[in-house]
């Protein structure tokens, strides 16, 4: 064992105050990096990883059609109007997908969203690949402006063969405070 | 300091800057006291606005304050302090120390509390009112939707915790360090022990909670988003670092209410503990197993299958070792020639209830089912039959068992054995039926309720304040034993407790062992 001092008393406290300390950073630096690993890698809370997929060229399975609906939610007190184009499509695994969400900012001021989304069933998610999404970005609109926002995925050849329907919900928050007051979100 | 043998200081000095242990341990008691009652008033506000539906006394924002701070405060403000303070009186004098090992810290570890509560409760005269977000303080209400207030919660959070945290490190190293020769780990009373081992868990957990608050303090002023969807996080993770501490943290309490009833059931029973070593590792295991059941909390987030099941089962293992303390102490009863002196009713008590609290928490662990009980009345009862019939009753039968020991007078029994059965029954009038609401969806923390619950709130309602009056009882049986109690030096104040807090003289000299004790 380490001695940290020849007091046995300070050596233990020394010791103990280094395990609190310790405790403390444990949160941070485990905790929270560990909760977001874990939801990515085992595709709980529906939450699909906020980064590009990138394509790898794969044949379109024709024999099977799952369904993709599409769900739009307003978090509470933001004004936008905000919908799919579709509510929703019918698609092969394997094929490129596109479709729009439209907004549009109602207010006489400038204001800046994030959309967020969420995959049910949560199985699905590692099988949902976003190509090209607004929700990686934020999305600012100046008053009274609107805007079409694309949305480009791919459903997985692998997806298990009971899914037959997937839902993708979008909650839009306004984060124009918090993009104002300029210290970058997490 | 040189001279050791001198008396304590005069006025109110003494209180201020003294480094003894067992003046420390008396202002732990003192304010735990306080923080009873004024937690206890807050409840008497809840059980008045309960007592029959539809809103009468308060506003319902109002009602949501006092739950929380009435939860906060009976946690953090008299439950805990309280075993704090008993374990400065008697740890030292238990293991032939002279003091505690870093009696500085100890003083201050003590004083910094007052104030953070004098904060907590200030919440309630600021600018849009006290925390209203529950005891667990759930992002996003503790945050995105938090009065101003919050920023002293989080203060006064931080300070408790570190009061906490400096507290445990001293007994550790007291525990570890201040064994008179030949107390062996293995010889030591097992309310020592059971502390030992709190203190590891004090210090592994509240470093969490202040994580926990510290992480709601940036969202709110810095721009981060830990618990913020909007901006990438999540609030889920809020409830598991909460709970990584929060499951800890009732076992911190629980604790040293078992090392209590340990010293206690013996003493009445005249017959030593039964199954000690089994008793000391049962202790390890239940503080083993509460790091990886924290999710028991959460069953209905929307955790993947096998996430449900494992903290299912370790949920229900922790049963095995609490099982193993029950029939312990029931086997220490056994044939014992038993008395049931006020301690003795107190440690009965505890028993049977805690026992109740521990078979509904079963319930409770059983996933699909506490989808239905999860936010629920039965929660409420659960909880009060472990806490309050655990912990504070406990810590009433160890005051009981001890006070002759520290003031050299004797407590009037007669009034003792009625402060039992008052509280036993208010306690149970309160809380029984609150699982029977529970059950039939009676939600948690709200100020109204539909009217097939009416009846057994007004139970509720009545046994609460029965409950509640009882401790103006308990209180001033404690102050007429100081003032007026009969006199009593007899070094053994029970003949059969046990123990080297026994051997000193009655009341106990301001110095103790300052020769370190022989220990056969
Ligand atoms: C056999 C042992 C125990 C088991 C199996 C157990 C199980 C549980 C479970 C599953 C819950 C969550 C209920 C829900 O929210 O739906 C719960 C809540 C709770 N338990 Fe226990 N428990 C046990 C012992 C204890 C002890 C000893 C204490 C404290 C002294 C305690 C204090 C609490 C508290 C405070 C809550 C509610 C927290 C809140 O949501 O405010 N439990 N228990
Ligand atoms: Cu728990």
């Amino acid at each position: 064992m380490i001695r940290v001092s020849k007091n046995p008393t300070v050596d233990t406290a020394a010791k103990l105050v280094a395990v609190a300390i310790g405790m403390f950073a444990f949160v941070f630096v485990v905790m929270v990096p560990l909760y977001d690993v874990l939801c990515d890698a085992l595709g709980i809370n529906g939450k699909t990883d906020g980064s590009q997929y990138t394509s790898v060229p794969v044949a379109i399975d024709d024999s099977r059609t799952v369904t993709v609906q599409f769900v739009a939610t307003n978090n509470e007190g933001m004004p936008w109007e905000f919908g799919p184009s579709v509510t929703a499509m019918k698609v092969h695994p394997g094929a490129v997908n596109d479709t729009v969400f439209f907004a549009r900012n109602p207010l006489s001021k400038d204001m800046v969203a994030q959309a967020i989304p969420s995959i049910s069933p949560a199985r699905a998610v590692k099988y949902f690949h976003k190509t090209e999404c607004f929700c990686f970005n934020q999305q600012p609109l100046e008053a009274n402006a609107k805007a079409e926002m694309p949305l480009q995925f791919i459903i997985d050849q692998d997806l298990p063969k009971d899914i037959q329907t997937i839902t993708l919900s979008y909650t839009i928050f306004d984060v124009t405070d918090a993009v104002s007051g300029s210290l970058a979100a997490r | 300091m040189g001279d050791h043998h001198h008396g304590p200081a005069q006025g109110l000095s003494r209180w201020l800057f003294t480094t003894n242990h067992k003046d420390i341990g008396t202002m732990y008691l003192w304010f735990s006291f306080a923080m009873f009652i004024l937690g206890g008033a807050f409840a008497m506000i809840i059980r008045a606005e309960l007592f029959q539906p539809g809103m009468q006394l308060v506003e319902p924002a109002f009602f949501n304050q006092m739950t929380t701070l009435h939860g906060l405060i009976m946690v953090f403000g008299a439950i805990m302090p309280s075993f704090v303070g008993l374990a400065n009186w008697m740890i030292p004098m238990m293991i032939g120390a002279p003091d505690m090992a870093l009696p500085r810290m100890n003083n201050w570890s003590f004083w910094i509390l007052p104030p953070a509560f004098l904060i907590l409760a200030s919440t309630l005269f600021m600018e849009g009112g006290a925390p209203a977000f529950g005891w667990t303080f759930y992002a996003p209400l503790s945050t995105t939707y938090a009065p101003p207030s919050v920023t002293y919660f989080i203060f006064s959070i931080h300070v408790l915790g570190l009061s906490s945290i400096m507290g445990s490190i001293n007994i550790i190293a007291t525990v570890m360090n201040m064994r008179a020769p030949g107390m062996t780990y293995m010889k030591m009373p097992l309310f020592v022990w059971t502390w030992l081992i709190t203190a590891f868990l004090l210090v592994a957990v509240m470093p969490v909670l202040a994580g926990a608050v510290t992480m709601m303090l940036m969202d709110i002023h810095f721009g981060t988003s830990f618990f913020s969807a909007a901006g990438g996080g999540d609030p889920v993770l809020f409830q598991h670092v909460f709970w990584f501490f929060g499951h800890p943290e009732v076992y911190i309490i629980i604790l040293p209410a078992f090392g209590v009833v340990s010293q206690i059931i013996p003493a009445f029973s005249r017959k030593p503990l039964f199954g000690y070593a089994s008793m000391v590792y049962a202790t390890a295991a239940i503080a083993f197993l509460s790091f990886i059941v924290w999710a028991h909390h959460m069953y209905t987030v929307g955790m993947p299958i096998a996430g449900e099941l494992f903290f299912m089962y370790a949920t229900m293992l922790i049963a095995v070792p609490t099982g193993v303390k029950v029939f312990n102490w029931i086997t220490t009863m056994w044939r014992g020639s038993m008395s049931f002196e006020t301690p003795m009713l107190f440690s009965i008590g505890f028993l049977v209830l805690f026992t109740i609290g521990g078979f509904t928490g079963l319930m409770l662990s059983i996933a699909p089912a506490d989808f239905q009980y999860h936010d629920s009345y039965f929660v409420v009862a659960h909880f009060h039959y472990v806490m309050v019939a655990g912990a504070v009753f406990s810590m009433t039968a160890a005051v009981y068992y001890w006070l002759p020991k520290w003031c050299g007078r004797m407590y009037n029994e007669t009034m003792g054995k009625t402060h039992f059965w008052i509280s036993f029954i208010g306690f149970n009038v309160t809380f029984f039926p609150q699982h029977f609401v529970g059950l039939a969806g009676m939600p948690r923390r709200i100020p109204d309720y539909a009217l097939q619950f009416a009846d057994f709130n007004m139970m509720s309602s009545i046994g609460a304040f029965i409950y509640g009056a009882s401790q103006i009882m308990f209180l001033y049986n404690v102050i007429a034993t100081i003032v007026a109690g009969k006199p009593t030096s007899d070094e053994k104040v029970w003949d059969g407790a046990e123990g080297l807090e026994w051997t000193v003289a009655t009341p106990a000299p301001y110095h103790t062992f300052e020769t370190p004790p022989a220990v056969r």
